[in-house]
């Protein structure tokens, strides 16, 4: 099943085949999402309902941020907690209590569901509604599976979000909203964009508290910022919004792209918006050209991870100068993904999920000049001498947008200029 | 359940990792779900390690929940075997595949490998990595180690290093030198460097070093019974466990003491003056039993030092450390809780913390100057140069490794104290964190952190009803920075012991007067 053949398509990819395996999968859980979500959603605790292999996950992915205090904890089940089902719950409104009464500025609670928790069927969206009964007004509890056999790295903000959005009051104005945790800095940039044009009110989802005036409704449109969210896209749609397929705004064309998306359902006449976007295009341009210096006709692999492969390799193919091998990715929902693939000159292989070892296989036989994988692959392939661009640092980074263009090209030219700057071998 | 942020050990099958990932020709198939592989990073980005650990798991997903895992693991099995051909295979299952009981054990007994399987069973509710190592290890031992003829030369097997071990790689460097100066060779080391064949060769030594008990008793007491090797019980971190250690050897096998110690500089370096003001220093040592037990001696023996607290967090050496708290005159503190460890530290207000990764961050949190003793570590304390703990050199490093924060911190006295002159001043900051900023600026899109979160109030112990004046204040911020946390306190408490509700500068120096040692 290595040497499927693809038909050849006049453009893009989204007739290509895509090569779906399955076997060991080297990738994170949902979990891990916790890490940059509760950045971003500043009253709200993350309490994972897991093992002590769930809060060892969240440790070694946080690194040093741990250390910070941060506003997520996990409860560990413990031998007792698994001999009665009754008792589990009671447990974990011991744990709640503790935690509230010691955090007393927390609105949201999110309960989160891990492997074990799933398997023991533990119901923790009974003990939401049960706990939100018992905390109203002050805190908000809520439920979502981060856990490895559910959810991939990113989709476990999918999940998250896609929680809230049931919750969401209602309302039938017309309104942006944009979807997707952005770093601040990116976040404004688009606002700011968005509002030049004279578009709005404009929402984010999530927002930064729980007391924002964040609704959703037959009036509301909304736009994708990050291509891992599925069922967020889905739950929207079931309170009435609107989606507006788009490129997903990496580089200086998918950013115009996208914004154009937005534009049009807007009416914003094209005057308009060259003389807000023609600016930040040229500088955008501008970066891009000389960060991506090192890029031009070198080929790139991507292992799946975080859902952003395929926008990322469309970036990289069509404003870089490089041509992809293979753009794995842990999930493709074409419905999100397709004006990217339609963007994505047709010649790479799209695989779907994974078979670590036969994808290593396949890595190693084309000797790309650029791989793209997670850490746990990373160092590995370096000691095989193959230059690697290890891959969440692209889900904490900000990379979206004009301003941050040049950044993103750099990413990955960075571990190139490296390998050619070391002079670490003796001379012959 | 527990509520719990950071752990000092991760589950049981990581320690089955360290075992597999240490040695060679062997491969561990976990049946475990998607998203278990971030243990990997652990060795390929913490230790640096250039190949993917030797491990295959099932990754299982929900879809698979059901009669399919069982078949799932059985291919995963054979696949690993066709592919990497190992000389044994041990296989086990993650916390999630426990509670699905598919037997991973029985399932590839009946498979007929050519090759020896050893099942593991670990409990990952109960039980934690380092248990996990050592329960592995010696699954590993009991199914592949033989009686064989003794080696004609007196030999030892090294016990207990593993991958991810703190300073395991130069320790093992140290021990065969110190050995070998006695006339005595290593058969093997393991499991760390060791194939399941040298496992199978072990019997030919004379006894065995067993470095780590944490890591390697269970094969060790194995193999005394089993096979007739004495081990030994002495650590040999630091000067004296390190002679004691060569003494025990030279008791064992009959060889003459011997240390070269011409290399030795601890003893020299401690009496200098210049380590004077080492004297009585306050401590408080925590991390793994067999570190803090070799911390403790060193920093009472052989630095001069005051051992004011210790503890341990791993259970299963919580007895030792206990009996070992007792001879210092005080309670052993056993949790596996870092709010208990940093209420601990908060109370005793030492002058310097020897622990591990978490206590550099209590201790970076407090300004209390920190040294790593024990694991968990992180990557900076897998480093490039020679570094061990054991031994003559292990003695040399854990000289500087100790010192240097305090000696950073006599620089940051004299900071403070000249912090008046217009070429010092407040914002300068402690000349050891390199690159410091003056101020956190809004960079990066990263939202200011909280300042604290899921801790208790760190405010003053002598309760709410005790008042600074403002002379008292400003006299209390000539104190330097590393002692003023004590002298606040120590003052708050001899005040509220007197009924005193004002606290002026007469109430500071009576206290100081009062707890002058």
């Amino acid at each position: 099943m290595n040497d499927l053949r693809r038909p050849p398509t006049p453009s893009g990819c989204r007739d290509t085949p895509i090569l779906k395996q399955r076997g060991q999968r080297e990738v994170f859980c949902g979990l891990t999402g916790i890490i940059w979500l509760h950045r971003k959603m500043q009253d709200a605790f993350f309490l994972v309902v897991g093992s002590r292999t769930c809060a060892h996950l969240l440790q070694s992915a946080a690194g040093v941020m741990i250390f910070a205090e941060p506003r997520f904890a996990t409860a560990i089940l413990e031998e007792t907690d698994l001999a009665g089902l009754a008792d589990a719950q009671t447990e974990l409104d011991k744990v709640v209590d503790q935690l509230l009464a010691r955090r007393t500025d927390i609105r949201q609670l999110f309960l989160v569901g891990s492997c074990p928790s799933e398997v023991i069927k533990l119901d923790l969206s009974r003990a939401a509604e049960r706990m939100t009964e018992r905390y109203a007004p002050s805190v908000r509890v809520l439920n979502y599976s981060g856990s490895g056999i559910e959810t991939t790295f990113t989709q476990g903000e999918d999940a998250c979000l896609a929680s809230m959005v049931p919750v969401l009051p209602a309302t039938a104005d017309r309104q942006l909203m944009l979807v997707g945790a952005l770093p601040d800095v990116v976040e404004e940039q688009a606002l700011s964009l968005l509002s030049d044009m004279g578009i709005g009110p404009i929402r984010v989802l999530p927002a930064p508290r729980a007391d924002t005036d964040l609704r959703v409704g037959e009036g509301t449109v909304f736009a994708l910022t990050q291509p891992f969210l599925g069922d967020t896209h889905a739950a929207l749609q079931r309170r009435g919004a609107r989606h507006l397929p788009a490129p997903f705004p990496f580089g200086e064309a998918g950013t115009t792209a996208w914004l154009r998306a937005i534009a049009d359902d807007f009416g914003v006449d094209a005057d308009t918006f060259d003389r807000v976007t023609a600016a930040p295009r040229a500088r955008a341009r501008k970066a891009i050209a000389q960060a991506s210096e090192h890029l031009r006709g070198k080929s790139v692999f991507f292992f799946p991870d975080s859902q952003l492969e395929i926008p990322l390799a469309r970036f990289l193919t069509r404003e870089c100068g490089m041509t992809a091998v293979e753009v794995g990715s842990p999930f493709i929902h074409k419905g999100i993904v397709g004006p990217d693939l339609d963007m994505l000159a047709a010649g790479p292989t799209l695989s779907e999920g994974q078979d670590v070892d036969l994808q290593l296989d396949r890595c190693r036989a084309a000797r790309p000049d650029l791989t793209v994988c997670g850490l746990g692959l990373a160092n590995p392939l370096e000691a095989e001498g193959m230059a690697t661009k290890w891959a969440i640092e692209l889900v904490f980074t900000p990379v979206h947008f004009y301003e941050q263009a040049g950044d993103l090209a750099g990413l990955f030219s960075r571990p190139l200029r490296r390998a050619a700057l070391l002079k670490l071998e003796a001379a012959e | 359940m527990k509520l719990t942020v950071w752990t000092y050990e991760g589950p049981p099958h990581v320690g089955a990792m360290r075992v597999a990932t240490g040695m060679t020709g062997l491969h561990y198939v976990l049946h475990a779900p998607q998203g278990d592989t971030y243990a990997d990073l652990l060795f390929t980005m913490i230790e640096r390690r250039n190949h993917r650990p030797p491990v295959t798991y099932t990754t299982f997903q929900a879809r698979d929940l059901g009669s399919d895992t069982a078949n799932l693991f059985k291919s995963a099995c054979q696949d690993a075997y066709d592919r990497f051909q190992p000389q044994a295979l041990i296989v086990g299952a993650s916390c999630t595949a426990e509670l699905i009981q598919d037997d991973p054990g029985g399932m590839a007994e009946t498979m007929d490998l050519p090759i020896p399987v050893i099942p593991l069973d670990l409990p990952s509710y109960q039980r934690k990595e380092n248990y996990g190592a050592d329960e592995t290890f010696f699954q590993i031992v009991r199914a592949l180690a033989k009686k064989v003829d003794r080696s004609a030369q007196i030999s030892c097997n090294l016990l207990g290093p593993t991958a991810l071990g703190f300073r395991h790689r130069d320790d093992i460097t140290e021990l065969t030198s110190v050995l070998s100066d006695m006339g005595i060779s290593v058969n093997v080391v393991a499991p760390m460097t060791a194939s399941p064949s040298d496992i199978a060769r072990m019997g030919a030594a004379h006894f065995n070093v067993l470095m780590y008990p944490e890591t390697g008793e269970a094969a060790a007491r194995w193999l005394e019974r089993e096979l007739d090797q004495p081990f030994t019980k002495t650590v040999p971190i630091g000067v004296g466990a390190t002679r004691d250690f060569v003494t025990e050897v030279a008791a064992i096998t009959g060889v003459a003491p011997y240390l070269d110690d011409s290399r030795l500089r601890l003893p020299w370096y401690s009496k200098s003056v210049d380590s004077t003001y080492l004297t009585g220093k306050r401590v408080f040592v925590f991390g793994d039993g067999t570190h803090v037990r070799a911390a403790a001696r060193i920093a009472r023996d052989e630095m001069g030092f005051e051992v004011v607290g210790l503890g341990c967090y791993n259970r299963e050496m919580a007895r030792d450390i206990r009996r070992l708290a007792k001879d210092f005159g005080f309670e052993a503190l056993i949790t596996d809780d870092y709010l208990e460890v940093e209420r601990a530290i908060e109370a005793l207000q030492p002058e310097m913390i020897l622990g591990t990764q978490m206590e550099r961050h209590i201790g970076k949190r407090l300004g209390i100057p920190c040294a790593v003793v024990s694991a968990p570590v992180h990557v900076q304390d897998f480093p490039a140069r020679y570094s061990p703990q054991m031994g003559i050199e292990g003695a040399n490093v854990i000289f500087d490794t100790w010192v240097h924060p305090l000696v950073m911190g006599l620089e940051e006295h004299l900071l403070h104290m000249f912090r008046d002159d217009f070429e010092f001043h407040d914002a300068a900051g402690p000349s050891h964190h390199g690159g410091h900023t003056p101020a956190p600026s809004a960079d990066a899109g990263t939202a200011p952190l909280p300042s604290r979160d899921i801790s208790e109030d760190p405010k003053s112990p002598g309760g709410a009803d005790v008042i600074w004046l403002d002379a008292a204040e400003r006299e209390l911020k000539k104190i330097p920075f590393f002692v003023r946390g004590k002298a606040r306190r120590n003052t708050e408490v001899f005040a509220a012991q007197r009924g005193v509700h004002e606290i002026s500068v007469d109430t500071l120096y009576e206290a100081k007067a009062h707890y002058a040692r």
